[in-house]
């Protein structure tokens, strides 16, 4: 990345190394695209935008939040049984995601179901837990753990746009901000069955089934290494 | 290396600590969580009559659900005989109340044929008539599928239907739930014959060829299909002597 010059004072003062730590995920070193971790849950829940906003959330919370712990507690976890210990902050952490969406958000909770509890065994938190947390203070630790949220987060929502727009041929369905686009009632906003261009159009069955984002998840890796010079030499 | 007793007495502390806080959250949030789960079933019920309401069910609000049910549906629980079962007769067996909702239909399914208790909303539409909301309950492909089967006050003649799923394939055997047009199929049908047997509804795989007793199967969910047919069939058995009744 090139040198920005701090010509304003940032609302975060933070380092070119804090800065690293919660931008790098985003391309750099994404954990889904680069990593190629944590792939479960991004075909199962990315069938529409809403469960994968919510899931990514959830998920950026507890890698932050175990991260944050975990790297507190860092000089006094035994090492023997630091995974054990790792578990259960995580397990602890999900479950309240679990409680708090359940009482608040019960369709999302519904949709979710069982990849809330998935979220444990999300390998991109065990691993940020492993290789970051353990080695590093509080802060960064944080840092970094929103930074691979949110870029396990953003691969979850590009993939759920292309497959709820084609899929179903809405946006943000089960939100007030629902987007019906394309489809073949007059709901929509093109009407395939009136619209003089579209009559040819019908929604992809394949998109709403998990397998469509493997294929849009290789189309996205196979788009950001061909632009990403620093991805070319990795295997 | 720690000793054993450090490590004992860290992953005590850690332990209680997490249970503790685990606890109090889980007790604090559970009426909460009661209630969200109340009001989801409820509107599964409301959806099966979502053309006699003439709204979306979906568009309505927590506290207009509350409102239709409080005003115009009346739970009860019924016996295989077919009659009302008191809230003292309800308490005595061990449940919580007299209402359709206290009812769990994979308890009740477990147990011999004649020993099931049986959840019933009646709604009251406009012109005063009664519109019976019958539970639905069975096997799918992967899991346990479910729903709500609305008849109109002849016992006979189906208005709506809805139905929910745990873990059908999306796009396939989930289309029971997702697609309204699979729903909206129900709508008139009958579930006697002519002579008065029930022949319940069939999910035909090729299209329905029978106007009154067939709808068409949903593509791809062959076996999703045939378990929404299971299921119409054992459950209506369930209410036969009801439906029987003052016919």
């Amino acid at each position: 990345m090139a040198e920005v010059k701090e010509s304003k004072k940032a609302l975060f003062p933070m380092t070119k190394k804090e800065r690293k730590l919660l931008f790098d995920p985003l391309n750099d070193n994404n954990p889904v695209t680069v990593q190629v971790l944590g792939i479960c849950s991004a075909l199962a829940v990315t069938s529409m935008l809403l469960p994968s906003i919510v899931m990514a959330i959830a998920v950026t919370f507890v890698i932050a939040f175990s991260n944050l712990t975990i790297s507190l507690l860092r000089n006094y976890i035994p090492k023997q049984v630091r995974m054990i210990v790792q578990l259960v902050v995580i397990a602890f952490l999900v479950t309240i995601v679990e409680l708090t969406l359940k009482a608040y958000s019960y369709p999302v909770y519904k949709q979710l179901s069982v990849f809330i509890g998935l979220i444990i065994t999300n390998c991109i938190v065990m691993g940020r837990l492993e290789a970051f947390a353990m080695a590093n203070k509080p802060w960064q630790s944080f840092l970094d753990g929103i930074g691979n949220g949110l870029g396990y987060g953003i691969i979850l929502i590009i993939i759920s746009f292309i497959r709820e727009l084609f899929g179903r041929g809405t946006l943000l369905s089960g939100t007030p901000l629902e987007m019906k686009i394309i489809g073949a009632s007059s709901d929509f906003w093109i009407d395939t069955t009136t619209n003089p261009y579209f009559g040819w159009y019908v929604n992809n069955n394949l998109m709403v089934l998990p397998a469509a984002a493997l294929f849009i998840m290789g189309l996205i890796i196979w788009y950001q290494r061909s632009k990403n010079s620093k991805l070319v030499d990795i295997s | 290396m720690n000793s054993s007793k450090y490590i004992i007495g860290f992953t005590a502390l850690l332990t209680a600590f997490v249970a503790l806080v685990l606890s109090l959250m889980y007790t604090g949030l559970k009426d909460k969580h009661k209630q969200n789960e109340l009001l989801f079933e409820k509107r599964a019920v409301l959806a099966a009559i979502q053309d006699k309401l003439g709204k979306d069910v979906a568009s309505l609000d927590d506290a207009e659900i509350m409102d239709i049910f409080t005003k115009n549906v009346k739970q009860s629980v019924l016996d295989t005989k077919g009659n009302i079962v008191s809230e003292e007769d309800m308490i005595k067996n061990g449940y919580k109340g007299g209402k359709a909702e206290n009812i769990d239909m994979k308890v009740e399914m477990r147990k011999p044929k004649d020993k099931r208790f049986l959840p019933l909303y009646t709604f009251k539409d406009k012109s005063g008539k009664d519109i019976y909301i019958l539970r639905l309950f069975g096997k799918g492909l992967w899991d346990e599928i479910s729903g709500y089967l609305a008849l109109d006050s002849d016992k006979n003649t189906i208005v709506g239907a809805s139905f929910d799923h745990k873990g059908e394939t999306p796009g396939m055997g989930a289309e029971m739930k997702d697609n309204p047009k699979f729903r909206a199929q129900f709508k008139g049908k009958k579930i006697f014959d002519n002579s008065g047997k029930l022949v319940s509804i069939n999910v035909r795989k090729g299209g329905a060829v029978d106007k009154e007793h067939d709808v068409d199967a949903i593509s791809g969910a062959t076996l999703t299909s045939d378990g929404i047919t299971d299921m119409l069939k054992t459950s209506l058995e369930n209410y036969y002597e009801f439906l029987k009744k003052t016919k």
